[in-house]
């Protein structure tokens, strides 16, 4: 057992002694348990994650991960099909889950005192699950509802997917989270039950517990629970099919009659944190911020939005957060009179001047002013706090990587940023792609 | 000059959470009312802002005027171009976000304590001293404009503009708050001069400030920011009483899924029986998986991802509605189970275990509420605007357990209109018919 104070040594005279209260245990079956003590309202978080995704899925049953997620609010062998979210509300309570690539977690917000019942009903559905063929039957329309909802209904959506696709090669992370439609309407009672028995077990979770609570109180309860459940001997190595050398540029246009406004999009393959190895991806947040955060002080946003009115909106963006490879994106959405091909050789230009220049010093201590508040103001989200230590660790990560990110965030630097966007603008490595409403845009 | 310090230390009691909310009603020496809760646990502060009327000012031929108008606030003020004051911004690590919604201006500010001086001075420059170039017009015209044609092609806004546009007609209610392209297009720097003048006034304004800071110093902190507003603009509109018949509307789109709202007249939230109502719209659709639509359309018969009602009590208008999708070929069905779980509610009403169940949620749930800086000043400003005081905090779950089952299935039998529902369709329905037809 460790108890670990986070010191985000934060410099700035009013908030020095800022940080998040974290005490970490791991229980004999290989279960980590993190706890985040918050105790200015009687309220608690209890998240249960999972260290398997939507890319840890088999080929051919690609969704799998989420309609589990979906199924588990069927019944188990002490609770009827629906009651765990029903008695989450009867104790004035919410409760949801989501998938990712990377994980899938369950989680309930509910007053303190009522930690224990859901632990018993979250330790309960992680080994007795039952499922039925009628309910498998019917929440199958579901979320072939969910991805018409979120997908077929959205031209934005079709066109990401589209993407992905075409950016990752080999690796899963060019499927969708909800799956293919033709896969998602195949997948039956067995293929849930199977990665169900295999990924669901103590050594292959993490609990979060945050709110007002104490972390002896919180182990005795995760001992009492979790703890007697046994590991899964047969859980796989997580070794994910990896990326091949990417050789050569891909290029894709994507029509639809829905898209009401063309647009272009570019993404390239980034590195992302990695236990002990966080640099590259802290120079990225820079970078995108530099280049694309603000319309209002970004180079694109500058260039493009102010002083040649090119484009009416444009954007760059990272996420650090990643099992295995990040990507590193930029759109712009021309002005009227603009063509894509205008607006991708204006962007071009811009990313190219970037290269060729020098990083202004005062854009750097603006953004490392911006993200040192982030870690106060990220101080009064509690559920904030778990998501962050619950991706985190489902990600490779450890407890000590999350509270050495704020620290190495200070002490980016621009060469730092010129190294690894030398390394990232690759157009071998990269989609662009133009989304368009007819054939006649796309020029 | 005066200056009104009420502390009232509220506890919030419920059957599973205790909060405490220390809210303090403060009024400036300028005459300026704010209610203050003093959190300094964390060192920064939250302020909201709320001015009521908003879009529903624009003047007749300017729809789109008072959005457009507070998507210029950030656009350049005092001497400072957009660029120059976003960038101070960041220096300031601080966040300010300007936004209109159909009755309202919210603007939301986000600062560290030690910032505090400098942020307030630039959101007074962008609220007061705004400088509408002709420029920073033409570049955020250009935004707009490209929302509303995305918005023209999007399901579910296409469905709402429709119901509303049948619903209140020529009423502001009627139309978007962005405005056409044609009326957006037209719009000058005078007309943004005048959405300026007609909406940010004092009169209007509702304030709420959470976080590293105290009520003492709140009100001198609210003159600096606010004094310099005009005191009241024009009047706001009539009220208009919903009254569209029963039906559905198609509104025919190429997309493989349909996308319903739909509605009848609702209730004033000043209503005595409106916490009844809250809770029969809680057992019908708003209680997530536990709702009726969501137990029979969702998990009963897979027909959707989704399905919820909710009552829209307005200033100016009330109305129920709801939304629903469902593949083109099953979105018959799912109008079908909606309608007659409607009317069977309206004629049977919840039963006892439903009623204790919605308010156990709903007592519970109200702390739960509480739980950032941010929320609460959102929660604030939002109690202030309908004519609610602090002590609500405290009783307002003693309203939601005063309800009796026979008020209840009163209230369900008097607001759920099976009769009077009308649906916007929007998409290639299967076997939907507009109805009554033309």
């Amino acid at each position: 057992m460790t108890r670990l104070f986070a010191a985000l040594a934060i410099m700035m005279s009013a908030v020095a002694a800022q940080a998040e209260d974290v005490t970490t245990y791991t229980l004999d079956n290989g279960m980590e348990v993190v706890v985040i003590e918050d105790n200015r309202a009687p309220v608690v978080v209890h998240m249960l994650w999972y260290k398997v995704g939507s890319a840890d899925e088999p080929e051919g049953v690609s969704g799998i991960a989420h309609f589990l997620e979906h199924l588990m609010f069927k019944g188990t062998n002490e609770l009827a099909s629906g009651e765990f979210s029903s008695v989450v509300a009867a104790n004035g309570g919410s409760d949801n889950a989501f998938t990712s690539y990377d994980y899938t977690a369950y989680f309930q917000r509910v007053a303190a005192d009522r930690l224990e019942l859901m632990m018993q009903m979250e330790s309960n559905r992680m080994n007795n699950l039952v499922l039925t063929p009628e309910e498998v039957e019917s929440e199958r329309g579901v979320i072939l509802e969910e991805r018409n909802q979120r997908t077929e209904n959205s031209a934005n959506a079709l066109a990401r997917e589209q993407f992905r696709a075409a950016l990752f090669q080999n690796h899963r992370y060019g499927v969708p989270i909800i799956g293919w439609k033709h896969e998602m309407e195949q997948l039956d009672l067995q293929d849930a039950q199977d990665f169900y028995d295999l990924y669901y077990a103590p050594n292959n979770a993490i609990l979060i517990v945050a709110g007002d609570v104490q972390p002896d109180e919180v182990l005795a309860l995760a001992e009492q629970y979790y703890g007697v459940i046994p590991a899964e001997d047969q859980l796989p190595v997580r070794e994910r099919p990896q990326e091949p050398p990417q050789r050569a540029e891909r290029r894709i246009t994507y029509v639809d009659a829905r898209v009401s406004q063309p647009y272009l999009v570019r993404s390239y393959l980034a590195p992302e944190r990695d236990p002990g190895a966080q640099t590259e991806a802290a120079a990225l947040v820079y970078l995108a911020e530099l280049l694309g955060g603000s319309p209002f002080t970004s180079a694109l946003g500058q260039a493009l939005q102010f002083d040649t009115q090119t484009a009416i909106y444009t954007n760059a963006s990272y996420s650090a957060s990643w099992l295995d490879d990040a990507t590193f994106s930029f759109a712009v959405v021309p002005a009227d009179g603009v063509t894509l091909s205008e607006a991708e050789e204006a962007m071009d230009e811009v990313i190219s001047a970037f290269m060729e220049g020098e990083i202004d010093p005062a854009r750097m201590e603006s953004i490392r002013t911006q993200l040192r508040a982030s870690e106060v103001y990220a101080l009064d989200n509690v559920q904030g706090l778990a998501q962050r230590y619950g991706a985190a660790l489902t990600q490779s990560l450890t407890v000590a990587d999350v509270q050495a990110w704020p620290d190495i965030l200070q002490s980016v630097t621009e060469e730092d940023i010129k190294a690894v966007a030398a390394k990232v603008f690759n157009r071998d490595q990269a989609v662009t792609g133009w989304v368009v409403s007819d054939q006649e845009e796309a020029r | 000059m005066r200056r009104i310090l009420i502390a009232l230390c509220l506890t919030i009691v419920a059957t599973t959470a205790r909060a405490d909310i220390d809210i303090k009603e403060v009024t400036s020496p300028g005459g300026i009312n704010a209610w203050v809760v003093e959190e300094p646990e964390i060192p920064f502060v939250a302020l909201e802002l709320r001015f009521q009327g908003g879009p529903v000012l624009d003047l007749p031929g300017k729809r789109g005027a008072t959005n457009l108008m507070v998507g210029l606030l950030e656009e350049g003020s005092g001497d400072m171009s957009a660029q120059e004051f976003q960038a101070k911004l960041e220096e300031l690590a601080a966040s300010i976000s300007f936004r209109a919604t159909d009755d309202t201006i919210s603007v939301s500010a986000r600062f560290l304590t030690e910032n505090k001086e400098d942020v307030v001075a630039l959101l007074r420059q962008a609220l007061v001293e705004p400088r509408f170039d002709q420029e920073a017009l033409d570049r955020v015209r250009a935004q707009v404009i490209s929302g509303i044609a995305s918005d023209a092609k999007s399901p579910n806004t296409i469905a709402s503009d429709t119901f509303s546009a049948a619903a209140y007609g020529d009423h502001p209610y009627g139309s978007a708050i962005e405005g056409t392209i044609e009326s957006v297009g037209n719009l000058t720097q005078d007309d943004m001069r005048d959405a300026h003048r007609n909406a940010l006034v004092r009169d209007r304004l509702y304030v709420a400030v959470v976080g590293d800071t105290t009520a003492e110093t709140v009100g001198g902190l609210l003159d600096d920011l606010l004094g310099d507003l005009p005191q009241d603009g024009p009047p706001l509109p009539e009220n208009i009483t919903y009254d569209m018949a029963g039906g559905i509307t198609v509104v025919d789109f190429d997309t493989p899924q349909s996308v319903a709202l739909f509605g009848h007249g609702g209730m004033k939230r000043d209503d005595e029986d409106f916490f009844a109502a809250v809770i029969v719209n809680r057992v019908l659709g708003a209680g997530g998986f536990e709702s009726r639509l969501m137990t029979e359309v969702r998990e009963k018969r897979g027909l959707t991802y989704g399905i919820s009602s909710f009552l829209v009590p307005r200033f100016h208008a009330e109305v129920m509605l709801g939304r629903v999708a469902s593949s083109n070929e099953t979105i018959a069905e799912a109008i079908e189970v909606t309608r007659s779980e409607w009317a069977r509610m309206a004629e049977d009403g919840i039963t006892a275990e439903e009623l204790e169940v919605a308010k156990t949620y709903m007592t519970g749930e109200y702390p739960l509420r509480f739980d950032g800086n941010a929320e609460i000043a959102k929660i604030m400003v939002g109690m202030q605007m309908i004519g609610l005081t602090p002590e609500y905090v405290t009783n307002r779950n003693d309203f939601v357990e005063a309800v009796t089952l026979e008020d209840a299935n009163r209230v369900a039998a008097e607001l759920l209109q099976p009769e009077n529902l009308h649906f916007v369709v929007v998409g290639k329905p299967v076997g939907l018919e507009n109805t009554p037809s033309e």
